[in-house]
């Protein structure tokens, strides 16, 4: 009770040394990096992701009415498609689209219970399920609609960048990696620490000019998208 | 944003209540005289307001029972902050009530009653503020209106109770505080409708997604029916019944009570106090409705369909 009483007036509840607090700067962050080139939309990033995580220790991503008139569930990412140009010169442009791990996470100070958090170690940005009240306060705080409550169990759910893989020392090297990126057919999602200068995930956002979504707001995601090049087919020059 | 009825009622009715209070203390600081079974009475009106808001506020929990955890990160959370203070604002009132019959009460019990009233207004308006990308919402007027609403409604409720009641002093001061309140909250809250009328918001679908084309439309938003996405932040009306609710708030909220505010003073019977309150209890939370309505959340770039 006594310890309890003064994690409360000290406002700690949790391990701080595990956890990024807002003016941190990490030496690590994992993120993926997306190649809007290559993405054919094919949706194996969504469905493996919904395959892993529904599998995984945290319980099923719900869904509600799935075989009904409108069905509706939890996914940590979706792909979307747009359109770019006019006819017939237009672009289809498949955007995959999950948490972005923020480098400065808009959605973690304003949780009231601390169930949302950064990882320090590896720039991961988690819920903890047992703690979260389900008030949806992160998800208005997250301009990217990252975050999906889940229906049934009413607690927030985002991506966790398969944390329960890449750090599994019982996978093969080469399947420390999340679901999503192992699925790609096309090898459109690069995966590693953006921090370390020469991971593949660093070189191809410096090489290929990554971008992150919504710079506007300053929250450094740290996900980022390589922009579609032109080929000389279509009159660009060689990439 | 798609309106929650428990946020939208806990807002409205404790703003109300807040604005009592203050009422309540002003006139007790101020010397002016009223029966402590008014005051006491006029209290626990107030706390069981401002309770039901923070039950109707649980409704907006997905888990309820887990609610005492959010009083923990009020180091960086506002909304934290709220239910550290919402809570000590209604066991002050209760003290307040307590000791009221008793003996004269010491001046600290108004004094703390304002200040916690303040932080509480507050707390309620930064939850909203402070998130930046909501640009409706992330400015000074949002305060501003937060608490000049919540003191329009409580002393109009203030100068209904102290008609009921008798009261005449009070309610030679708090009748024209009440006027001119309104008038103020009215004011303000036009020009917050003025400024969200000519907000250019700083996200394009452009700025979204990364892709530079000034021609740029969704095929797909990645799913063939509703989502989380879909719902949360879409409130799915039509622009009519949004100008409709404008209609009612402006009316409702402001113009009828100011007018009927205006008559009493002018000699009208003071029984009209309580059409006030029932008009204002109507539009003001058609007001708040409105501000949650209003907002549009980036992530709405997204979903260009649904919107």
């Amino acid at each position: 009770m006594m310890g309890w009483l003064k994690d409360l007036l000290g406002g700690k509840v949790h391990d701080d040394s595990a956890r990024w607090e807002p003016g941190d700067t990490l030496a690590k962050q994992l993120a993926l990096v997306i190649d809007l080139n290559v993405c054919v939309g094919c949706h194996a990033c969504v469905t493996s992701c919904k395959e892993w995580n529904t599998s995984g220790t945290a319980g099923p991503l719900v869904d509600e009415n799935a075989y009904g008139a409108n069905p509706t569930g939890t996914f940590f990412n979706r792909v979307q498609t747009y359109e770019a140009g006019i006819f017939p010169g237009t672009d289809t442009i498949h955007f995959p689209k999950s948490c972005l791990h923020c480098e400065d996470p808009p959605c973690v100070p304003v949780c009231p219970t601390g169930a949302s958090y950064k990882r320090k170690a590896d720039g991961i940005v988690l819920v903890d399920y047992d703690k979260c009240i389900g008030c949806k306060y992160c998800a208005w705080a997250c301009p990217y609609g990252a975050r999906e409550l889940d229906e049934e169990r009413q607690v927030m759910t985002k991506c966790t960048l398969c944390v329960d893989r890449v750090h599994d020392a019982q996978l093969a090297p080469e399947d420390r990696k999340p679901a999503c990126v192992k699925a790609c057919p096309t090898g459109a999602r690069l995966f590693g620490d953006v921090k370390d200068p020469d991971s593949e995930v660093s070189k191809a956002i410096r090489e290929r000019g990554g971008y992150p979504l919504m710079p506007e707001w300053e929250t450094k995601p740290a996900n980022q998208y390589l922009p579609r090049r032109k080929t000389p087919a279509v009159g660009g020059d060689a990439p | 944003m798609n309106p929650a009825f428990s946020v939208v009622l806990f807002t409205t009715i404790a703003g109300a209540a807040q604005g009592l209070v203050v009422a309540l203390a002003l006139a007790t600081l101020g010397g002016i005289s009223t029966t402590s079974a008014f005051t006491a009475r006029s209290l626990a009106i107030a706390g069981v307001m401002l309770a039901i808001g923070l039950v109707s506020s649980f409704g907006h929990l997905g888990r309820k029972e887990r609610a005492w955890r959010a009083v923990l990160m009020w180091r960086t959370s506002w909304l934290s902050r709220e239910c550290i203070v919402l809570p000590a604002f209604i066991g002050w009132i209760a003290l307040w009530w307590l000791v009221l019959p008793r003996a004269e009460p010491s001046v600290l019990f108004p004094l703390v009653a304002l200040l916690l009233a303040a932080v509480l207004w507050l707390c309620t308006a930064m939850i909203y503020a402070c998130l930046r990308f909501i640009e409706e919402w992330a400015q000074p007027l949002t305060l501003v209106n937060f608490v000049l609403i919540g003191l329009s409604s409580g002393f109009v409720l203030a100068s209904a109770l102290a008609a009921a009641s008798g009261e005449s002093e009070l309610l030679r001061a708090s009748g024209p505080a009440a006027l001119v309140l309104t008038i103020a909250a009215w004011a303000a809250r036009m020009q917050s409708l003025r400024r969200n009328a000519a907000l250019e918001h700083r996200s394009t679908l452009q700025s979204a997604t990364g892709i530079r084309s000034p021609q740029l439309v969704q095929k797909s938003m990645g799913m063939s029916a509703g989502a989380f996405n879909t719902r949360e932040f879409f409130h799915g009306r039509t622009l009519a019944l949004l100008h409709n609710v404008r209609r009612v708030f402006l009316l409702g909220g402001f113009a009828l009570p100011a007018l009927l505010a205006l008559a009493i003073l002018l000699g009208a019977p003071a029984g009209l106090w309580w059409l006030a309150v029932a008009s204002q209890a109507v539009g003001l939370l058609a007001e708040r409705w409105f501000f949650f309505a209003q907002a549009k959340h980036p992530q709405n770039l997204y979903y260009q369909v649904v919107s």
